[in-house]
């Protein structure tokens, strides 16, 4: 889930106005399901799992790609359109055409830029046939009627007319280029990665105009108010990810030795549990790569990380007070995973990060699996725990599990998730 | 039990001799109920001098609400106030052994005996009254404990009812009936509402300590090294009792065990072996596994004819997931231990301790405290076992074992995994001209009793071997109940292949086969009835003789709305139907559904039961069993799967095995009772299981033209059976 | 010592400061309205009000109480004169094996104090986190609704 930060200076927008708008393509209604290779629509309903496109295009309790799923942003609040087939509300009247210009070139039927809510940055690297497969798969659900739901952002991000200044600085359309000296497996994860994934969408961090620096790629994002960890050579996770820990995770949501999928990417591993084995492994490899063989300092932190996990904390003071009574019990040896037991925070990856905001959510709106699907479950301490303690808690956490110098930006993000949950 | 006891304590009570009913005549015939097991009269009711009523079951409120319903009964034909009833449940030492409350079996069993002997005791009340006051029966005024304002302790003053049952007592006319056949509130929801003592939990003795047990990591794990040296330095802990792999840590306080115990657990080293089945063959395991195979019905010729239509169902293993684990406090003293429990079977618990600790039977004393629902045989039995080997390890000093989330989800013997297959065929006339039907499945009831069915039993260095698992016979049935449908088929035939190997550990879920079977039969009845074209509420009556079975399908159909209901894309309506046990009560369920094909995720609209439990005591008390157990069957039924790998149960919390929450529910629960008064009581607490699962299997058909036959119908699941 | 306030009185405890108040409630001051149902923040049966939010005595430890006003299911009322959310489950026979219910009237209160009149939708939304097992959902949702209706 991108966010997206296009912060445009007025000038320029009126300088590039000219690339502003497109020829709208001729309405024509979608196809009937029986035109369609039912092979052809299998394989862009698994291709669609790896774009996450379900759950961004469906709101919370809402049927499924009839939109309104609200994406907060620090331009205002965008909501997710309804890309079933009804003709009037969702893209019913989308021919192939208009469906592959829009993800290619980030336009819609009429012509009208696309605010890169939608990863287009990123779809305009798909090929040929999977555009093919996911629109088979797009036009053959059922059709919803549920009227979309205007962007709230504040001026001028609400002008299309911007957008079209923002893709004239920043985006141009290209396709998928294969590096011929890296593996097939490789090449197979990079094109699913930098292209329907758009893993990078939240973990590179963005310039000013909400941009993808494009030299500090995969060092590590923001989406939704939770931190993108990098996925380079600087990844913090105190033990270094191998590529079968990453299938692992990216297919269950769960490493023992990392991480549980939460925030914004708890879809997208759900989604990923219905791709295609052999592609997720593909975007493991690629991902285990782009990190590079561990470094032997970072080694060695692994194995004190491994071995502080296997102790019981001892520490004392507030923040440890608050730990044992409200942590402990399920992240503290002595309850394993087998029997239910939570990661070791040694080994989180939400206690190493650069900001405190992944553990802050964590702790305060907890994590919860999808209604009737098994997973980790963990209570929202929000009400629970005052700000001064929640400090305590972070502080400790910081010092204690993640070794690494206090965070600054805890009353920040406090104050952020306290003013979200109003 | 000691009655003798009753009488010397109660001090007052004796009807003269020449009232006795006659001898001979009430032993020869069956007495009513549990009765037939324990026919004194003062085992069930005693008259204070005071005007005090005491009435015994030894059926125990497990949260369906028996207490309130036996006290409307008592009171009811004694034709007293409810509030003058004192109801003692469950205790080895006050009240009949009606051995489990279980099978919705309590209203039958004691609610019948209660009804009669209260009946009687009226009746004998009357001839005492009559005599004194000179006055003919029939022209006694008998209103709340009095007889022409004398009042029933008066008459009682010197008399005993130490006195045989009758086989027929003088019913009230239900006509004139003003306690029974009322929703009458609840007689312990105030104090549960309140925080008052209410659950064994609850229980607070003085100089009590609190144990928790380190259960094995895995079925089979043996204890290798106990590493004591590090929980013996920390507060409060008293004691490490440890009895082969049977680990309990006893501190003063609870909280001090439950710290303890990780780092107890920390220091356990034990041998495991990886010996369950693969999860993804479990059926397949179940079906190859040896088995006892039995028909168990057979009626016509089979014969040729259209093709049969064939279909396989499978239901996973399920847990009872009380809300409460199990718990229990147990006192040893003088030689003596006593247990306050929340089995479902206090006698039958008093066997199993005194053959796990070697005590004589007369030495234990078992007394039923309520814990949460159990809807069957969960942990309680093995906290309670717990609670007395600990407590034999801490003479004098109460000890409360209190079960851990963990403990009880990985440790409860489940529902057992099942398999069904169906075959049927309809003739031009659009009846079913063939059935055949069987059904695989372990055992239903591995309930204590035996050592060998405890897991302390397991555990201990010298372990009790379970007994062989039997089967439970027909008509109940275990994994075949329900298996023989109701309806009137030419030709059908019935198997059920007792399987007696058990790769996990399993015992009665409410409604045992039931669940499974009709979920099975039900859904084939709607095969079969597309096959006939036939709306599937009118190819059921069409194969049901039973008037009462036909009268809540046409209730339940009618105030669904089912011949006026419209379809629209993504939305359908499914129905179910059985007798439960084929003797017990009847219900009907129509309910619709919605399916958002993309997400799999279901979304239950209206629910409509119609219920017949013959003589209704309680409206309120069946309508809440009928609702509970329509929710709780939609959550077994759309979201409950044990997980396990090898070794490991995986479902060690609420995270690991997800049931329904707020948001799931349906939109709407109706529940319409068709009472019979006079008639017997028929069982209700198990019989909403099956129907629900049947309907909103139907509902997904009709909904979608896809049958899902594997429960549950997860997300997953569902996206999966109807693609992309 | 721990000094906690609890159903508007001022308790002195001798407990190890990390000791969540669902053991302190029950163990040291004898209240029984929250129950142990996991442990581990899953099931809500030990749900108490903390400054009038709902939260999980069992996985909040007392340390982070003093100067907080708890209350439990006793605060809300007696047998002889329940508050206005007990009153309603009563009234609508809102519990079955009743273990998770005293967890379920008090999230239902903390809902009302900030949402006096809320839809059916978001009572399901709110009361999400506390489970039941008897499936008497339809009736504990009755219940808050008439909680809600009645004074």
């Amino acid at each position: 889930m991108p966010m997206p930060r296009f912060a445009v200076i007025a000038s320029v927008a009126v300088a590039v106005c000219a690339a502003c708008t497109a020829q709208p393509v001729a309405p024509d209604a979608v196809p009937a399901r029986a035109s369609f290779d039912p092979a052809l629509i299998a394989k862009g309903a698994q291709l669609a799992t790896i774009g996450n496109c379900q759950a961004c295009h469906t709101a919370e309790g809402g049927r499924s790609f009839a939109g309104g799923r609200a994406l907060e942003s620090p331009y205002g609040t965008f909501y997710t359109s309804n890309i079933t087939p009804d003709p009037d509300t969702g893209i019913g009247r989308w021919s192939e055409q208009a469906f592959a210009r829009a993800l290619r070139e980030g336009v819609d039927r009429e012509g009208r830029h696309l605010y890169p809510a939608f990863p287009y940055e990123y779809f305009t690297r798909l090929t040929d046939e999977d555009i093919h497969a996911l629109y088979a798969y797009i036009a053959t659900r059922e059709p919803v009627r549920a009227e979309n739901r205007p962007h709230e952002l504040s001026a001028p991000f609400n002008s299309r007319a911007l957008v079209g200044a923002w893709k004239a600085l920043y985006f141009k359309p290209s396709p998928f280029q294969p590096d011929p000296a890296r593996d097939a497996q490789w090449n197979r994860g990079a094109y699913l990665v930098n292209g329907l994934g758009h893993c990078s969408a939240c973990h590179s961090p963005r310039n000013s105009l909400g941009a993808e620096k494009k030299d500090q790629l995969f060092s590590g994002g923001d989406a939704e108010g939770w931190h993108g960890p990098a996925l380079n050579a600087r990844s913090p996770a105190p033990v270094p990810w191998t590529a079968d820990q990453l299938f692992k995770y990216l297919r269950t949501g769960l490493d023992d030795a990392h991480a549980i999928a939460a925030g914004p990417m708890e879809p997208v591993v759900r989604n990923l549990a219905r791709a295609p084995e052999e592609d997720v492994r593909a975007m493991a490899a690629y991902l285990a790569a782009l990190a590079g063989p561990p470094s032997a300092e970072r080694l060695k932190k692994a194995d004190a990380a491994l071995a502080q996990a296997k102790t019981v904390s001892r520490a004392n003071g507030r923040g440890a007070e608050v730990y044992a009574g409200a942590c402990a019990a399920c992240h503290d040896r002595g309850r394993e995973a087998g029997s239910g037991g939570a990661l070791p925070l040694a080994l989180g990856t939400a206690t190493t990060l650069p900001t405190s905001a992944n553990l802050l959510r964590i702790a305060l709106e907890g994590i919860a699996p999808p209604d009737g699907e098994p997973g980790r479950a963990m209570p929202g301490f929000a009400d629970a725990l005052t700000d001064g303690q929640v400090r305590d808690l972070a502080a400790y956490i910081r010092s204690e599990f993640g070794r690494a110098s206090a965070w600054t930006d805890v009353d920040e993000e406090l104050k952020k998730i306290r003013e979200e949950r109003k | 039990m000691n009655r003798r006891g009753f009488i010397a304590r109660g001090g007052a009570l004796v009807v003269s001799f020449s009232l006795l009913p006659r001898l001979a005549g009430a032993q020869a015939a069956k007495l009513p109920g549990s009765l037939s097991k324990e026919p004194m009269l003062d085992a069930w009711i005693r008259v204070g001098a005071d005007g005090r009523i005491t009435v015994f079951t030894g059926k125990a409120e497990l949260g369906q609400g028996i207490k309130t319903a036996l006290i409307q009964v008592a009171a009811e034909e004694l034709v007293v106030e409810p509030a003058r009833i004192e109801l003692v449940t469950a205790d080895t030492a006050r009240t009949p052994d009606e051995q489990y409350t279980a099978g919705s079996q309590s209203m039958q069993e004691s609610g019948t005996a209660i009804m009669n002997a209260a009946a009687q005791t009226r009746a004998l009340l009357a001839e005492l009254a009559a005599k004194r006051l000179g006055v003919p029966v029939e022209r006694l005024t008998i209103r709340d404990g009095t007889m022409n304002g004398v009042s029933y302790g008066e008459l009682v003053a010197g008399q005993s009812l130490h006195v045989r049952a009758q086989a027929k007592s003088p019913l009230r006319d239900p006509m004139t009936r003003t306690v029974m056949g009322k929703p009458v509130p609840r007689v312990d929801i105030t104090a549960k509402l309140t925080g008052q003592v209410s659950y064994v939990q609850d229980l607070r003795l003085p100089g009590m300590v609190h144990a928790r047990m380190l259960l094995p990591p895995s079925y089979g794990a043996r204890l290798r090294a106990l590493d004591t040296a590090a929980t013996a330095k920390m507060p409060g802990v008293l004691k490490v009792v440890r009895d082969g792999s049977f680990v309990a840590l006893v501190a003063e306080r609870e909280y001090q065990a439950i710290t303890a115990l990780r780092v107890l657990a920390n220091g356990a080293q034990w041998d495991e072996r990886a010996n369950l089945p693969e999860p993804k063959e479990i059926y397949q395991k179940i079906r190859t596994l040896p088995s006892q195979d039995s028909v168990i019905h057979e009626n016509g010729k089979s014969g040729a004819g259209a093709a049969m239509l064939e279909a396989e169902y499978r239901r996973p293993y399920q847990m009872h997931g009380s809300i409460g684990p199990s718990c229990a406090v147990a006192l040893y003293r003088d030689e003596a231990l006593t247990v306050w429990t929340h089995s479902q079977g206090v006698y039958p618990l008093r066997d199993a301790l005194a053959e796990l600790t070697g005590m004589p039977r007369d030495r234990i004393h078992c007394i039923h405290m309520e814990g949460a629902g159990c809807y069957g045989h969960n942990a309680a039995d093995d906290a309670a076992a717990d609670a007395a080997l600990v407590a034999r390890a801490v003479p004098g000093r109460p000890v409360r074992v209190q079960w851990m989330r963990e403990d009880e989800h990985g440790w409860e013997p489940y529902g057992p995994a099942m398999l069904s297959k169906a075959r049927g065929r309809v003739d031009a006339s659009g009846k079913v001209e063939e059935f055949q039907y069987e059904v695989w499945s372990n055992t239903h009831s591995t309930r204590p009793g035996p050592a060998g069915y405890l897991a302390a039993g397991w555990h201990v260095a010298k372990p009790f071997t379970p007994p062989p698992p039997r089967a439970i016979p027909q008509p109940a049935g275990g994994g075949d109940r329900n298996a023989i449908p109701l309806y009137k088929f030419a030709a059908s035939r019935v198997v059920h292949h007792f399987v007696t190997e058990m790769p996990l550990r399993v015992s009665a879920l409410r409604g045992l086969g039931a669940y499974m079977n009709i979920f099975s039969i039900e859904s084939f009845m709607d095969e079969l009835a597309a096959a006939a074209r036939a709306d599937p509420v009118e190819f059921r009556l069409r194969h049901l003789e039973d008037p009462r079975a036909q009268a809540v399908v046409r209730t339940a159909a009618e105030r669904f709305g089912w011949a006026t209901w419209k379809k629209s894309p993504g939305r359908g309506r499914g129905f179910g139907f059985a007798r439960y046990k084929n003797l017990a009560a009847y219900t009907a369920i129509a309910c619709e559904l919605e399916v958002d094909r993309d997400s799999g995720r279901l979304r239950i609209g209206r629910v409509v039961a119609a219920n017949d439990s013959g003589d209704v005591v309680n409206p309120d008390g069946i309508a809440n069993q009928i609702e509970g157990g329509i929710v709780q069957s939609t959550s077994w039924t759309l979201h409950e799967a044990v997980g396990f790998d090898r070794a490991h149960i995986t479902s060690r919390d609420w995270g690991g095995y997800p049931i329904l929450r707020f948001p799931d529910l349906p939109q709407s629960v109706e529940v319409h009772l068709v009472n019979r008064p006079g008639q017997p009581f028929l069982g209700t607490g198990e019989a909403a299981q099956g129907p629900t699962a049947a309907a909103l299997a139907n509902a997904f058909a009709d909904a979608t033209g896809t049958r899902l036959r594997e429960l549950p119908f997860t997300a997953a699941r569902v996206r999966q059976a109807l693609g992309a | 010592m721990i000094s906690l306030n609890v159903n508007g009185k001022t308790e002195e405890l001798d407990a190890d400061p990390a000791t969540p108040l669902l053991y302190v409630l029950r163990d040291q001051l004898q209240l029984n309205g929250a129950k142990f149902g996991c442990g581990l923040g899953q099931c809500g049966a030990c749900t108490v009000l903390v400054d009038g939010r709902a939260v999980f005595s069992c996985v909040t430890p007392v340390s982070t109480l003093e100067g907080r006003r708890v209350t439990t299911l006793e605060g809300l009322g007696t047998p002889e004169k329940p508050g206005r959310a007990q009153r309603a489950f009563i009234a609508e026979q809102a519990a079955q094996c009743g273990y998770c219910i005293p967890g379920m009237i008090m999230q239902a209160q903390a809902l009302l104090e900030r949402t006096p009149n809320p839809t059916s939708a978001e009572i399901r939304k709110h009361m999400s986190g506390n489970l039941c097992r008897c499936g008497t959902h339809m009736r504990i949702l009755r219940a808050v609704e008439r909680a809600a209706r009645e004074p």
